[in-house]
């Protein structure tokens, strides 16, 4: 028999059986769909997480007082100190260094802010000019604090405060209170929503030196800098161990955290997690390729009679061997591409229904899901073809 | 055309042997009408099975056609069922899902004859049974006879030596079964070699030649 009229007689098969190839390829399908939609899922988590840190700036380092001990005591405890706080002038040391490219002190705290009759609390960053490009924030309108101007009181407002208050969209140049002292309005932050657990819409950020004075503190919050590379990372987190470590008279009482090791742990964590629900999905393939192996042999059984008269008009053991295997992988493979189809869908409408998430299915995943599918299939079919195949013809006729 | 010398096929039944056929040795020749009767049991299909080389023997040669075909591949023996034998059932045995023009292509297609040329012959094949109208119809569809008619057209499309059926007219109407027959007869008339198992006298009668079978030897052989 031609492999034309094999693949033919056996789509024929195939078509005939209308409930049992549906069920079949249904199986088959919801096995290949869940290993796309899943590892959809679970890429589409990890890509969401890293595009939240790179939203946050790039070469990100972070140093913040206080050393992170997960073992032990904090010497200076022990010794009745607290650690050393981090200083205008650290930051200033730090941003000496040449690995960096600019830094930006932090403080944070919270004030009443009210203009004419509207009044309410907020989130207040001090900082310098430099957190802008940092921290990858947009202005929508005016400036930011301009350089070398830390000593005027100037303000930037989230792009929900600016409207809360002044509805009219004429912020810039308004005078605005904070507690006790006046501001100048003068630039607009874009809407970027939530970010790494704040809403930068409803934050105002005023000069360093305000803010220090507003909270009455001198310790930073912390330290934002920005490495001049990525390959400067690891050299300017040393560097600058070294010089708080000088300048805090050899006490290692700071935590300095970049943005990368976080990202890898992330990156790892998410990675493992969709290999691991990929591997869940994959034993559904395998239950699929059984119970296309159990209708195979339910096929035979019933088709018997039909076997051992294909026998009788002279079809050999390899007509019957390949007429069934391609029944079975004709079953396989439109379960496949259903199964594909399916989870193509089912991840358009994850990402339709969360976009933030960009939930596509890795093409590794695709690939192994199709590759597992088609094996699961094709070794499934094996035992049951060269069964009919082996029919005693006489036999085969000889059944009811 | 058929030669058998000392055929024996035993079957194993629990811890006894039973001799389906003992030492049969038998000559037909080509183009001959031959019945075979006997109670059930008595071996006439195993002798037909083997005839049709569905079956093997435990001893004995059989030639075919001038050819020792007791040692051939299983490969082989689907080859010359193809070329040399056509198969008549009591019981039809066309695939329910196939038309009936495509059941009579099948052994056709297993035959790798090119599509172009299977359409003429099964053309050819469905006028000469008289079955054109039917020929979109599934064996579902078809009265006893026409199903026979379709059987007969398949096992003769690859112009076979031999016609072997095994009880055809067991399942159809009197008349009905006379124009099976007589479909048969034609065919002999033409040169091949009929052989009809049957236990009804009256259709045993058509033959040309009687074989009567009991307990796995032939205890008749009157022309």
């Amino acid at each position: 028999m031609t492999l034309n009229d094999t693949l033919l007689l056996s789509l024929r098969a195939v078509t005939s059986y209308r409930v049992r190839s549906l069920l079949i390829i249904l199986a088959m399908a919801l096995g290949v769909a869940a290993v796309v939609m899943l590892t959809a899922l679970g890429d589409g988590a990890r890509r969401y997480v890293i595009n939240q840190f790179s939203s946050i700036g790039t070469n990100l380092i972070a140093v913040m007082p206080g050393r992170a001990e997960t073992s032990g005591a904090f010497l200076g405890a022990t010794m009745g100190r607290t650690p050393r706080d981090l200083t205008l002038k650290d930051a200033q040391l730090i941003g000496r260094l040449p690995q960096v490219k600019r830094y930006a002190p932090l403080n944070v705290g919270v004030a009443e802010l009210s203009a004419e009759k509207r009044l309410r609390d907020v989130t207040v960053l001090g900082s310098t000019a430099d957190l802008i490009p940092i921290r990858h924030m947009n202005l929508a309108q005016g400036s930011f604090l301009a350089h070398d101007s830390e000593h005027s009181a100037q303000i930037v407002l989230g792009a929900k405060l600016a409207l809360e208050f002044f509805p009219a969209g004429n912020a810039i140049g308004q005078r605005i209170r904070l507690d006790e002292n006046r501001f100048l309005v003068t630039g607009v932050l874009a809407s970027q929503g939530e970010s790494m657990g704040y809403n930068t819409d409803e934050i105002v950020i005023i000069p360093i030196d305000y803010a220090q004075s507003l909270f009455n503190t001198t310790s930073l919050f912390r330290i934002l800098i920005e490495a001049r590379s990525h390959s400067d990372i690891e050299s300017a987190k040393t560097a600058i161990h070294d010089t708080l470590k000088q300048s805090h008279d050899g006490e290692e009482d700071v935590t300095i955290i970049t943005q990368d090791a976080v990202l890898d742990t992330f990156d790892r964590i998410l990675h493992a997690l969709t290999l691991a629900v990929a591997g869940i999905a994959a034993i559904s393939l395998a239950v699929a390729g059984i119970l296309i192996m159990n209708v195979m042999l339910v096929a035979i059984s019933q088709r018997t009679p039909e076997i051992g008269l294909l026998k009788a008009i002279g079809a050999n053991a390899a007509d019957i061997r390949h007429l069934f295997f391609a029944e079975a992988l004709w079953l396989s493979l439109a379960g496949t591409v259903i199964g594909f189809l399916l989870g193509q869908f089912g991840s358009l409408l994850l990402r339709l229904a969360y976009p933030q998430l960009p939930a596509w299915a890795p093409a590794w995943a695709i690939l192994a899901g199709i590759t597992v599918a088609l094996i699961t299939g094709i070794l499934a079919s094996l035992l049951p073809s060269s069964r009919a195949a082996r029919l005693d013809p006489v036999k085969a006729l000889g059944k009811k | 055309m058929i030669h058998f010398a000392d055929i024996t096929r035993i079957f194993q039944m629990g811890d006894q042997s039973v001799y389906a056929l003992n030492k049969i040795s038998l000559d037909i020749a080509a183009g001959e009408y031959v019945s075979i009767m006997g109670p059930s049991g008595s071996g006439k299909s195993t002798l037909l099975n083997i005839i049709g080389l569905l079956d093997q023997p435990d001893s004995g040669c059989y030639e075919l056609d001038g050819k020792n075909v007791t040692d051939l591949t299983e490969d082989e023996q689907a080859q010359t069922r193809r070329d040399k034998i056509g198969f008549v059932f009591q019981s039809f045995h066309l695939v329910p899902r196939l038309t009936a023009a495509e059941n009579i292509e099948m052994p056709l297609i297993l035959g790798e004859i090119p599509p172009e040329e299977r359409k003429s012959r099964v053309a050819e094949a469905l006028q000469a049974f008289d079955l054109q109208s039917r020929a979109q119809h599934r064996p579902a569809e078809l009265s006893g006879g026409q199903r026979q008619r379709v059987a007969i057209a398949r096992a003769t499309i690859l112009r076979p030596k031999a016609i072997l059926a095994d009880e055809p007219t067991g399942n159809l109407d009197h008349s009905i079964g006379a124009e099976v027959m007589m479909l048969l007869e034609t065919l002999c008339k033409t040169g091949t070699t009929l052989i009809v198992v049957t236990h009804d006298r009256e259709l045993s009668a058509r033959a040309k030649r009687h074989i009567g079978m009991r307990d796995g030897k032939i205890v008749a052989d009157t022309s």
